[in-house]
């Protein structure tokens, strides 16, 4: 039987709940950490923020894009700003306030995107973001970030408060496995190496890093092969030098995100390999274009091959 | 710093600035004619006597802060900020030129812009944060924003103003430029937005109503801002499409048309002759 997320993060929290912790934090010593919040307080573990720090958290009511422009005009005025809003309606409802009042504008709102992807599984496609990849890629001064664990989420949440972007950052609400003890360097823009391996890379981003671990671990154990497993944690701007690197090798390229297969992570992988003349076996794993089907996040997981087996076989297509 | 200009002063420097946005616009034969033309009295009398800001102090956290909402109506804005010293006049000469940064809507590249506007309905939400900011950082600075009557339609306005009222900004105003007159007819033909006095005073706002070409009308109401303690402020300013210029007064072509050589020529004697009249 497959290993699951579930039995492998015991002892770890949602990244959902690290971003509120780290927040808190932050909030101790510094009055300028404001939270503007849609309604949001509630799914985005804020409860406790809003108690400690009644005067750093800013309430608009369920109003995405006046949440996005306020939080536009309070950066503006120096404030360091997260905007939290399921990443659903964030970067869609709000789309021209994060293009314009933030991206264009220059206003470094940290815009934090909870409960992404299928996240929300059977409340249905209302609730899921799977465009948001493509969409903010596609703006000018915008750094886009799926953190996979929690030491990830953290350094994310830490990093953007002090960087003078704008940034999105997304992430779920399940608990997550700690990719590697190892690996403690984080920076926007460079892809961790969270597993080493010989004969594939498999590349993930967010919640889909797990799985491609455990696809690793099953290729290994079952096929006698052995992957590296990169978090290509920051979607815009793309560790172009790793892919590179990674692509230099020869080796088949599999890449795996919660996200629409169209103009996400796989494409861009796709885009810089094709323009600098590899032509390395690749596939990229996602959620098709079709109505997605009915479910818990695992369940969707499963659904489309984004899990052990899925990602393991996709591997398996491009070595054989 | 700013020398707060008399009645007379900015009535005179009213007429102007219409002669320079007629000017500029002419030259780039492009830009926003009668909603320049009708918002312009209300930027001479924030810049020129009203608000505290200054373009060596730019950069200062207790200066007052104006977001032009309805943001192409750029040309109104750039030659007031000329005239107060943040760049020279000369640069409007690019104009919507290639790689020029004065381009058809406000940018931060442009040295006194706030925000970069130009899609509608985003200019009050801007304000509502920075108005929230001066409150938490106890400054005294005030934030003001000049509407379209034609964006207000843009759900993101009623948004801002239930915030606005919600967080008791008095330290924000918002003056609607009332010119009744959008792109394809008038407002209250195309999407009626009337009475807006009371839907804003339903909102939470102190509301007051001005003639938006009466410098001493302006003069007063901003004055007496905030109108009420612990509520946002709202000017109706009730001001005419191209104002100032006889044959595109309330003519809709006039929304983005520009003058001919012969318009053009017609336009600044009529603005001469007023001038004369004010001497």
């Amino acid at each position: 039987m497959d290993a699951t997320i579930e039995n492998i993060a015991v002892s770890q929290r949602a990244n959902l709940e690290v971003f509120s912790g780290t927040l808190q934090q932050l909030a101790k010593t510094d009055r300028d950490i404001i939270v503007v919040t849609s309604d949001s307080r509630g799914s985005g573990k804020l409860v406790p923020f809003g108690q400690k720090f009644p005067e750093q958290i800013i309430e608009v009511g369920i109003a995405e894009q006046n949440l996005v422009g306020v939080a536009a005009g309070l950066a503006s005025a120096g404030k360091k700003v997260f905007a939290v809003s399921p990443a659903c309606f964030l970067t869609a409802r709000a789309l021209e306030q994060i293009k314009n009042d933030v991206a264009y504008s220059d206003n470094p709102v940290k815009l934090i995107g909870i409960s992404a992807g299928v996240s929300y599984g059977a409340l249905g496609s209302t609730h899921h973001s799977l465009h948001d990849f493509a969409v903010l890629r596609t703006i000018n001064n915008l750094i886009v970030v799926a953190p996979a664990d929690n030491f990830e989420t953290e350094q994310a949440i830490l990093l953007a408060a002090e960087t003078d972007m704008p940034v999105y950052i997304r992430f779920g609400k399940k608990q997550m496995p700690l990719l590697s003890e190892d690996e403690k360097t984080f920076e926007f823009g460079k892809g961790r190496i969270v597993r080493e391996g010989g004969d594939i890379t498999i590349i993930g981003t967010g919640e889909t890093v797990a799985p491609a671990l455990l696809a690793a671990e099953k290729l290994e154990r079952e096929h006698d092969l052995s992957a590296t497993v990169v978090s290509m944690h920051t979607i815009k701007p793309l560790d172009y030098e790793l892919l590179q690197n990674i692509a230099a090798t020869g080796r088949p390229i599999v890449t795996v995100e919660e996200h629409s297969i169209y103009g996400g992570l796989g494409e861009a992988c796709a885009s810089f390999l094709i323009q600098n003349n590899f032509c390395n076996r690749f596939k990229i794993i996602g959620i098709p274009d079709e109505y997605t089907v009915t479910g818990s996040q695992t369940e969707i997981f499963n659904h489309y091959g984004i899990s052990e087996g899925g990602i393991a076989a996709a591997a398996l297509g491009l070595v054989k | 710093m700013l020398k707060v200009m008399s009645e007379k002063e900015l009535a005179q420097k009213s007429v102007e600035y219409r002669k320079k946005i007629l000017k500029y616009i002419y030259q780039a034969k492009a830009g926003h004619t009668g909603g320049s033309l009708s918002c312009i009295d209300i930027l001479n009398v924030l810049y020129n006597y009203s608000m505290n800001v200054d373009a060596d102090r730019f950069d200062s956290p207790d200066r007052d802060r104006y977001i032009q909402s309805k943001g192409h109506t750029v040309e109104a804005l750039y030659v007031v900020l000329a005239s107060r010293g943040f760049f020279p006049e000369t640069d409007l000469e690019t104009l919507c030129k290639y790689q020029s940064h004065y381009i058809g809507h406000p940018t931060r590249k442009v040295h006194g812009v706030e925000q970069n506007t130009g899609a509608l309905g985003h200019g009050l939400s801007l304000s509502v944060g920075t108005a929230i900011a001066g409150k938490l950082d106890k400054r005294d600075y005030r934030v003001f924003t000049v509407l379209g009557d034609g964006e207000l339609p843009e759900g993101s306005n009623w948004e801002a103003a239930l915030s606005a009222s919600h967080y008791k900004l008095d330290n924000l105003c918002a003056i609607l430029d009332k010119n009744t007159l959008q792109i394809s007819g008038p407002t209250s033909a195309v999407c009626n937005t009337d009475p807006v006095d009371d839907k804003f005073e339903a909102f939470g706002w102190a509301v007051r109503h001005v003639d938006g070409h009466n410098i001493n009308e302006l003069m007063a109401a901003f004055d007496a801002l905030p109108f009420e303690k612990g509520k946002p402020s709202l000017i109706i300013a009730h001001t005419v499409k191209g104002k100032g210029v006889s044959y595109m007064e309330n003519q809709l072509k006039w929304h983005h048309g520009v003058p001919d050589k012969q318009q053009y020529a017609d336009a600044i004697q009529e603005l001469d002759e007023l001038e004369e009249t004010l001497a």
